[in-house]
């Protein structure tokens, strides 16, 4: 499993990459693991203010469904519609075509207090032999 | 069980020919009135034509593609999957109760009325709460039922608007929490403690003046005796809360101890699971309210009453929460349940309870060393194993345990299902399978875990003996298919204007 | 009952030897023991219930509760809500094979293909009756699905007041008031769909409605929409044999009762309620669904077509307090049999049968209405069921039927509607026996004459 190290990371499995005064959000490898074959996302209107820790969406796999936590303050300017028709891009490409929402920033400070990869999959649970 | 060919492919829509009919209508002899205006009337409607025989042909092709208690053993658990008796189906078929329209007079309907009246007094005598609702349609039902009456009954006292939140143990049936939100309360989740009962620390730390109820499963659904019970129910009530009972396990405990005694204030039963009801691919079921006397005015409308003069009819207890369905209840599943009891009567329903705690502490005995046991503790009427140790060690899940059980014949148990319990297999063999069965179930459970072992691919390429392997749930899901559409007509012939 | 260390009842097969085998490997010698977690001072209470009886015996006593119901034998011309249907024989037997009626919620789908693939016929011919999109596999009786149906438009218009047109079947009415007792939600009842304001999440309209008369629902649906809000129809789905599809005319749900063309009547339950949406509420629909999908790749093997339950990220034992609904036990073997019956009866059938009723009730209210001192109250148009004023009051006009064996239709004399004033509701149907409506006429004649 992956945790690409110019990422930070939320306690709840979502991951912000922050590209000057804008982030990237998306899920983890290990948190669409532990989901399975993911068949649904629901994200954000554009426009929507978004505040640290809320939910900005849901995610819903065959047996689960969890909420989407944004790990900053900030402006949604972008999502990925191309999860819509094809959710299992989250499955198979966490990090890249599985992204999901685009935010302006409200204090790219808040960065910062947010886990580096190493912190993050030190606290992972050990993973069963699969 | 035919194996080969696409069965599923051809649904009755796909079968036939335009003409045929598999029965026919009579015709209007007289001269007929004119039809409404052509704007309130439809179209043609898209249905099959088959013959008769084919349509037979094609649902007895589809019931051989399925799996009953009638078929085999069937372990779900917390779904109490027992053999029901074919007596009570027919007590319910007889023309003298089917035949009845829900509002004939009540001087026409004595006997169903009498009957029902006499069910909800046993009722009423098994749980030791003796105001009895009939309507709940379903366990779910009547769980709604008992927290509106909770709802009503803190109204009344006008208590209700400092009380919002609803405790539920996480363990609890996830009908609990939702039940909860749908009568208006906020959910607050307690923790089970190390020994599968209430974490009592929790519980205090939590327990305060906003609170309007605990949901409480008795037995809980690890199949264990919820420990101290009557204590809790004496601090919910001081706290000024009320005590609702998840009566679905009833089997359990029939005869044994009663949710009034100990303290509970209302429960709903599942009728479908302890009182005989063949489940019928998920219902029909019924699952009446029963509670303390200081309730009965908000029960759900109808109940049954008996006049001085010893008639009986439906009225709408003083408070009611309201009716739950347009009419009366699941009449059919009521008069089975009360065939069911009876003709056991008590000695015959200590003698369900005695058999299924039995069988099920037989089969945890069978199976200890195969499989993890979370909770060293007695069993009750289910017992709930973890696949955990197979999931580490094998890369086997339990879902893969129990597709393999479907090759060797067996309805697999109720699996991931208490939440709390990692990949858990929740086994009820119930009172009506037969020590040989239970013997050969176990056998097969360990077979598989030394399977699991040797060769953990076939566990997770199983079922191979099923009517269909494994179906894509994913694709399921993400691009749904929920109704048949006649086939794509070929593309319409371009214009050439 | 354990005489001689036998089996304890019919239905249990232990033994006093099995028992004694079974409690060596516990290494314990009484049943007992295993309740010891039970509290003691608790424990056996004496619990009084008449004694057991043998199956002979239990047959004698429902046979004679039932010789005490007059109502199933005598002319009957209720409906309001319950109709008595002509269902194929096919329908009962079909159902009553054990592998369809003892088994449970289709879990494990590899060997519940035969529920799950007769469940998605069922919301297919659900979705071509009512015009809908997609529908669940059904829920507890109409009343209850459509006071679900009001909780789902509340939750995606986000409005905390629901609207009843009248004249809607009290029963239903009820309903939604207890479901929306629940949900924090007021209830208003209108007279006309033009009575709608912003405030409210949905417009619920019965058709036919309650007094049996047929609704142009396009106009009922276009004032809904105009305030914002969903249409909710409740459609009769033996109707719809004949009528437009509340699709077609813009509702938003469809509910509808299909207890009777699934069995008897049963005194009123169990019941099948229709559930029925357009697509864009699919997330939010209550109760399950099932989907179509295809088995696994496997090297050498052709994947063929099967079903499963899907979409249950909406349902209790996922999302638990944030679920759709706490929906789990339903209807499914009365879904079967709707399914069956509707399918046997076939495109052209349903038209014939719906159109027989629709012959039949309108001889029957031409009789009537025909006979001096009795009056059919005018509507416009309608189905089955018709309004009769009588020369007497009608609670009058009904015992005196009753005193020929004869059930009257529904006293409805104390509705708000006008056209209910003195009024008894009638039902007759393709079902109902010629010589049960020669009855009814010969009687009221003879009251007629009388007064
Ligand atoms: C413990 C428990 N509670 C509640 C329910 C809900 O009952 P029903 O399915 O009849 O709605 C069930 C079964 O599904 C159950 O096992």
């Amino acid at each position: 499993m992956e945790f690409p190290p110019q990422l930070r990371y939320t306690t709840s499995d979502e991951w912000l990459h922050v590209q000057g005064r804008e982030g990237v959000v998306g899920i983890t490898d290990h948190a669409q693991d532990q989901l399975g074959d993911i068949v649904f996302v629901e994200l954000p209107e554009i426009g929507r203010q978004v505040k640290r820790g809320e939910a900005f969406g849901v995610i819903e796999s065959v047996k689960a469904v969890c909420d989407l936590h944004t790990p900053v303050d900030g402006e949604v300017i972008a999502r990925n519609d191309a999860l819509t028709d094809a959710p299992e891009l989250v499955n198979r490409s966490p990090y890249a075509d599985g992204w999901m929402i685009r935010l302006r920033l409200s204090d790219p400070a808040q960065a910062t207090e947010l886990r580096d990869a190493a912190a993050y999959q030190a606290a992972l649970p050990a993973a069963p032999a699969h | 069980m035919s194996h080969d060919g696409d069965v599923g492919a051809r649904l009755a829509f796909d079968r036939g020919a335009p003409g045929r009919r598999a029965v026919d209508v009579a015709r209007w002899e007289g001269t007929p009135a004119a039809l409404p205006p052509p704007g309130l009337l439809r179209d043609a409607v898209r249905l099959p034509e088959l013959s008769q025989g084919e349509l037979v042909r094609y649902y007895t092709e589809l019931s051989g593609r399925n799996f009953g208690v009638d078929s085999g053993t069937y372990p779900l658990g917390s779904c109490t999957m027992k053999y029901n008796p074919k007596v009570d189906d027919l007590v319910a078929s007889l023309p003298a109760f089917a035949e009845a329209h829900p509002l004939a007079p009540a001087a026409t309907m004595q006997g169903t009325l009498r009957t029902l009246a006499e069910l909800a007094a046993m009722l009423g005598e098994l749980t030791g709460l003796p105001a009895v609702g009939l309507a709940p349609a379903a366990g779910a039902q009547g769980e709604l039922a008992g927290m509106l009456m909770v709802r009503r009954a803190l109204e009344r006292r006008g208590d209700l608007a400092g009380r919002r939140r609803v405790l539920v143990p996480d363990s609890a049936h996830g009908t609990n929490p939702a039940t909860a939100a749908m009568a208006g309360f906020e959910v607050t989740e307690v923790p089970s403690g190390p020994d599968g009962s209430i974490d009592q620390q929790a519980l205090a730390r939590t327990l305060d003046g906003d609170v309007a109820a605990l949901m409480v499963t008795v037995p809980n659904t690890l199949g264990l005796w919820e420990r101290g019970i009557e204590a809790v129910a004496a601090r919910v009530h001081e706290a000024g809360a009320l005590l609702y009972g998840d009566g679905a396990n009833l089997n359990a405990i029939l005869g044994r101890v009663r949710f009034g005694d100990l303290g509970f204030d209302v429960v709903h039963l599942n009728l479908h699971k302890t009182f005989s009801t063949p489940h019928g691919g998920g219902g029909p079921g019924a699952g009446p309210v029963c509670a303390t006397p200081a309730l009965a005015p908000f029960l759900p409308a109808p109940v049954v009453t008996e006049d001085a003069d010893g008639s009986l009819r439906l009225v709408r207890p003083e408070h009611s929460i309201g009716q739950l369905q347009q009419f009366h209840g699941s009449i059919g599943v009521l008069l089975r349940a009360h065939a069911y009891i009876r003709s056991l009567g008590i000695e015959g329903l200590r003698a369900v309870s005695a058999n299924a705690v039995l069988n099920a502490n037989y089969l945890r005995a069978l199976l200890e060393g195969s499989y993890a046991l979370p909770y060293q503790r007695r069993a009750l009427h289910e017992v709930v194993f973890s696949g955990s140790p197979q999931r580490r060690e094998h890369g086997v899940r339990t879902y893969d345990i129990a597709k393999r059980l479907i090759d060797y014949g067996f309805h697999p148990p109720t699996v991931y299902f208490p939440l709390i319990v990692e990949e858990a297999l929740m086994i009820e063999p119930t009172e009506t399978e037969s020590r040989e069965s239970i013997e050969a179930f176990a056998a097969a459970l360990r077979a598989i875990a030394e399977e699991a072992e040797r060769d953990p691919d076939l566990l997770h390429a199983a079922p191979r003996h099923a009517p269909i392997g494994r179906l894509d749930e994913a694709g399921a899901a993400r691009r749904p298919v929920l109704r048949w559409q006649p086939p794509a007509q070929p593309a319409e012939p371009r214009d050439e204007r | 009952m354990t005489a001689g260390g036998g089996a304890p009842t019919p239905y249990i097969p232990n033994t006093d030897a099995d028992r004694a085998l079974m409690l060596a490997r516990l290494g314990i010698d009484s049943i007992e023991t295993l309740f010891d977690d039970l509290p003691a001072a608790l424990r056996d209470p004496a619990i009084a219930l008449p004694p057991a009886l043998a199956e002979a015996e239990l047959m004698r006593l429902l046979a004679r509760r039932g010789a005490q119901n007059a109502a199933g034998e005598r002319p009957s011309f209720l409906g309001a809500g319950a109709y008595r249907r002509s269902i194929p024989a096919i329908t009962a037997h079909l159902v009553s094979r054990s592998e369809f009626a003892t088994s449970y919620t289709p879990y494990q789908p590899e060997i519940s293909q035969g529920t799950l693939q007769a469940a998605f016929e069922y919301q297919s011919v659900v979705c071509e009756l009512t015009g809908m999109e997609v529908s669940n596999t059904g829920m507890y009786d109409v009343a209850s699905a459509t006071a679900e149906a009001c909780l789902l438009a509340a939750r995606v218009t986000g409005r905390r007041a629901l609207a009843l047109l009248e004249p809607l079947h009290p029963g239903t009415a009820d309903v939604v008031r207890t479901y929306a007792f629940g949900a924090g939600l007021r209830v208003d009842t209108l007279s006309a769909p033009q009575a709608m304001t912003a405030e409210h999440a949905c417009l619920v309209a019965q058709q036919p409605d309650f007094l049996g008369a047929i609704r142009d629902l396009e106009s009922v649906a276009g004032a809904a929409h105009d305030a914002g809000a969903l249409c909710i129809a409740v459609a009769d789905p033996f109707a719809l044999g004949l009528l437009r599809a509340p699709g077609d005319a813009g509702a938003d749900l469809v509910t509808g009762e299909g207890r009777d063309l699934a069995g008897p009547p049963g005194f009123g339950g169990p019941s099948l309620g229709i559930f029925a949406a357009r697509e864009r509420f699919l997330r939010q629909l209550p109760g399950r669904i099932v989907g179509r999908t295809r088995e696994l790749a496997r090297e050498g093997h052709e994947p063929r077509t099967g079903y499963v339950l899907t979409l249950q990220a909406r349902e209790q034992f996922i999302r638990r307090e944030r679920a759709t609904s706490n929906f789990s036990t339903g209807q499914a073997l009365l879904a079967l049999a709707f399914t069956i019956s509707v399918q046997a009866l076939g495109p052209q059938g349903l038209r014939r049968a719906a159109e027989l009723c629709y012959q039949r009730a309108h001889d029957a209210a031409a009789r009537i209405g025909a006979l001096p001192g009795f009056a059919i109250v005018e509507r416009g148009p309608w189905f089955q069921e018709f309004l009769v004023r009588g020369p007497l009051p009608p609670a009058e006009l009904a015992r005196r039927l009753a005193a020929r064996e004869i059930t009257a239709g529904l006293d409805v004399s104390a509705r708000p509607e006008p056209e209910a004033r003195d009024a008894l509701l009638f039902c007759v149907t393709e079902a109902t026996a010629p010589e049960h409506v020669d009855a009814l006429v010969a009687a009221m004649g003879t009251i007629g004459a009388r007064s």
